[in-house]
């Protein structure tokens, strides 16, 4: 198929008519999917349905990451009978999307290997479906056992179900049950009218990536709203979410230490990460950063007092942090627990549609600051760190270079915020949104490609909202690591790749 | 080796040395004061802006139990609502949450009503077991702070174990999603008597922004008694510390 049957939209630019979305015939809708697929600079962004008026629409976002566009097509159909020929047979990627498209409206797609509940989501379609019975993958045998663990896990963490299969204390398979910490999220957004309140629930997805979504939300609003926000405030938005990077990779090399019980990195990292959260509580009075973004403008403009207490902790931060990664990655008795621990090659992480952090360590570049520019990043172009092996290691190491970087982006960053215009607006609440739009906006928070969008009605109101968090890749790529690990290597799999549990369940 | 003393050395020493009185950085959003002279009008007006509804249109007093310490309603009336960097705002009595205009007292836990028992046996341990039941995380990491090199509560015998049955009490983070409803009662019910419930975060406390959410079953809440409240979006350390150092007596 040569005919591009779709609309392209840049990142973080005016939203398309939904007129203007070619709705193919599911045969078409098809190939139109495996054509664009075939490229390697492609991947899907989202695919989504929702239902309006008796009909299913479905909507599906493939982006390329080689001309920072992404291509809009949809399918509809008249109801949930017609039994729709799986892509996931192809193309493993779309897997968890067909599961959530099963799972919220019952549609059936033919020789889709694991049609599998995604999170038991309140409005699922069969209501007994219950969590108490996910069907989990089994093999009858007589020398292999099963391991359950959670949804309550050992630490202060999220819940979730894993369910190993070994082979004494290999692991043969793992499967994780996720659903138990769903909220409605999506939901929400579309029944709370008030702005401040679809803000809130932003940064309220994940805690740990507060900035990074509540940014894709005052993005998506933005570009629905027509409103145009200061170059300086777009530099602050970087700032913020490279302080967000910083603060969770330390905070995750503290917890690999922990792991491999390497107490000195442990500590030196949890009191380094303390130093970002409370420079980043300084500007804005809230650890995380919930409040700091805002649509239109903000609460907490960056002044000269708090840019330079900024850089005197990342300098400090950045040196110390230095000297103990050193230690870390370079002890024998640290390497021989991270080296070839917990593998995903790049064909793997390729075809699964790995996001993020856990694609760059296999070799994949994709981080949407690079290709898919948004804020400031747009004129102010951001080194891509990738790696190659895929294990533990590299996801440790690919985080210790992404410190190194994100301190030298935001020293950038601030020599840049000093010359401009220092006036900043206050957020703007009572927006009036474009009719009959499909707005699209996505953003590279520290996990990976945060998504957040958006279709109105006629009268403006959003009558759809779909939030995808990296996590809904990348939770794949956690089963196909731990394969013929011993079972004693998966919680350092698990902290690795450190995913969200909530940014999944929504 | 000598690269080991010289992390140690450019590490120094974090730990906070009195956690009753360690200033917090910053434009921290704590325990808000609201000025008696707040006109009706006011009121009405922060009370409709306000995301969560904490705030009463007629009174204008401010829920700690709902508030998400957004701060909006400070920068519409800042003469008139401000913001302390005051932490110390954990109760054992919900009411005590709600910060009536014209006073600048602080939160305070009520000694007397604290079950006898609670103190006798746990003052010098308290092995606490986390749920995190819709929590986003935020609460959560907040929670491990708790014993990092900073805050160090394992100082006082306080600290989180794996199992509920070696624990003394649970501390719930999250609006309580419909799908964590069960696992939370089979992992309270497996903590021995007597036990504590410690309600960390305002999702907890009254579920927050996920109010009225069809996905969120609170049933839990309104059938047990609840020794400790810690409000905060999310909870600072220091909240959550100071709170069950009052809750046990600690000094």
């Amino acid at each position: 198929m040569s005919q591009k049957l779709y609309s392209e939209i840049k990142n973080n630019s005016f939203p398309i008519d939904l007129k203007e979305i070619p709705v193919l015939k599911y045969n078409i809708f098809y190939e139109q999917v495996s054509d664009l697929l075939k490229n390697e600079a492609n991947h899907c962004v989202a695919y989504y349905g929702l239902a309006t008026s008796g009909i299913l629409k479905f909507y599906c976002y493939i982006a390329d990451d080689n001309n920072n566009s992404i291509a809009v097509f949809s399918h509809e159909q008249n109801d949930n009978k017609t039994v729709l020929k799986s892509l996931t047979m192809v193309w493993s990627q779309l897997q968890i999307f067909e599961r959530e498209i099963h799972e919220n409206f019952g549609v059936k797609f033919e020789g889709h290997p694991w049609l599998k509940p995604v999170r038991y989501s309140h409005n699922r379609f069969d209501k007994s479906n219950i969590i108490n019975n996910y069907p989990f993958y089994t093999i009858e045998s007589e020398e292999l056992h099963e391991v359950g663990v959670g949804p309550i896990h050992a630490g202060v963490i999220e819940p979730g179900h894993f369910r190993f299969i070994c082979n004494g204390e290999k692991v043969l398979h793992l499967e994780i049950q996720l659903g138990y910490q769903h909220r409605g999220i999506e939901k929400l957004l579309i029944e709370k009218k008030d702005s401040l309140q679809r803000c809130i629930l932003s940064e309220n997805i994940a805690g740990d990536t507060s900035i990074g979504h509540t940014l894709a939300h005052s993005q998506l609003i933005e570009s629905l709203a027509g409103i145009e926000v200061s170059e300086t405030l777009q530099i602050e938005r970087c700032i913020a979410l490279e302080m967000e990077r910083i603060a969770v990779h330390i905070g995750d090399t503290a917890a690999l230490c922990g792991d491999v019980a390497y107490q000195l990195g442990q500590v030196v990292c949890e009191a380094l990460r303390t130093l970002i959260i409370n420079a980043t509580q300084l500007w804005c009075g809230n650890r995380f950063g919930k409040g700091l973004v805002r649509p239109g403008g903000s609460n907490y403009p960056l002044n000269n007092d708090v840019a330079n207490e900024i850089l005197r902790v990342l300098t400090d931060t950045d040196r110390r942090f230095c000297e103990v990664a050193d230690r870390i990655y370079s002890l024998p008795s640290l390497l021989a627990r991270f080296e070839d621990i917990g593998k995903v090659t790049r064909e793997q992480a390729m075809s699964i549609g790995a996001v993020g952090m856990a694609a760059r360590t296999c070799g994949i570049s994709r981080d949407i600051r690079v290709s898919h520019p948004f804020q400031f990043y747009r004129n102010y172009p951001v080194q891509q760190v990738t790696l190659e092996t895929g294990d533990v290691f590299a996801r440790g190491m690919q985080r210790n270079l992404e410190v190194h970087e994100s301190v030298k982006i935001i020293r950038g960053l601030i020599e840049i915020w000093r010359q401009k215009n220092m006036e900043i607006n206050i957020p703007i609440y009572n927006y009036k949104l474009k009719q009959n739009k499909v707005g699209i906006s996505i953003i590279e928070g520290w996990r990976g490609e945060i998504c957040h969008s958006a279709i109105t009605d006629t009268d403006g109101n959003i009558e759809h909202y779909k939030v995808k968090d990296p996590s809904m890749h990348n939770w794949l790529a956690l089963a196909l690591a731990v394969r013929n690990q011993e079972i004693s290597d998966f919680p350092i799999c698990n902290k690795s790749f450190n995913l969200s549990y909530c940014g999944n369940d929504l | 080796m000598l690269k080991e003393i010289k992390v140690l050395k450019s590490h120094g020493r974090q730990y906070i040395k009195d956690l009753r009185k360690q200033p917090v950085p910053g434009l921290f959003r704590g325990r808000p004061v609201i000025s008696g002279d707040i006109t009706a009008d006011e009121i009405k007006s922060v009370s409709s802006l306000c995301p969560v509804m904490a705030i009463d249109n007629k009174s204008g007093s401010i829920d700690l139990g709902k508030c998400v310490f957004c701060k909006e309603c400070s920068f519409l009336l800042p003469a008139k609502i401000r913001f302390t960097n005051d932490y110390r705002i954990a109760s054992n009595v919900r009411e005590t949450l709600i910060i009536q205009p014209d006073s600048e007292n602080p939160v305070r836990l009520e000694a007397e009503i604290v079950r006898k028992e609670i103190r006798k046996l746990f003052k010098n341990a308290l092995k606490l077991r986390q749920v995190s039941a819709g929590g986003d995380n935020s609460c959560e990491l907040e929670l491990n702070a708790t014993g990092n090199v900073n805050f160090d509560f394992g100082r006082y015998g306080i600290e989180f174990v794996a199992s509920p049955r070696h624990a003394d009490g649970i501390v719930i983070t999250g609006p309580i999603s419909e799908n964590m409803s069960e696992p939370l009662q089979i992992c309270y019910d497996a903590i021995p008597d007597p036990k504590i419930i410690i309600l960390a975060g305002t999702d907890a406390i009254s579920g927050g922004i996920f109010e009225g959410s069809p996905a969120i079953n609170r049933h839990f809440i309104d059938e047990n008694h609840i020794d400790l409240y810690v409000p905060g979006n999310p909870i600072h350390p220091l909240t959550f510390i100071n709170g069950v150092m009052d809750l046990l007596g600690i000094r």
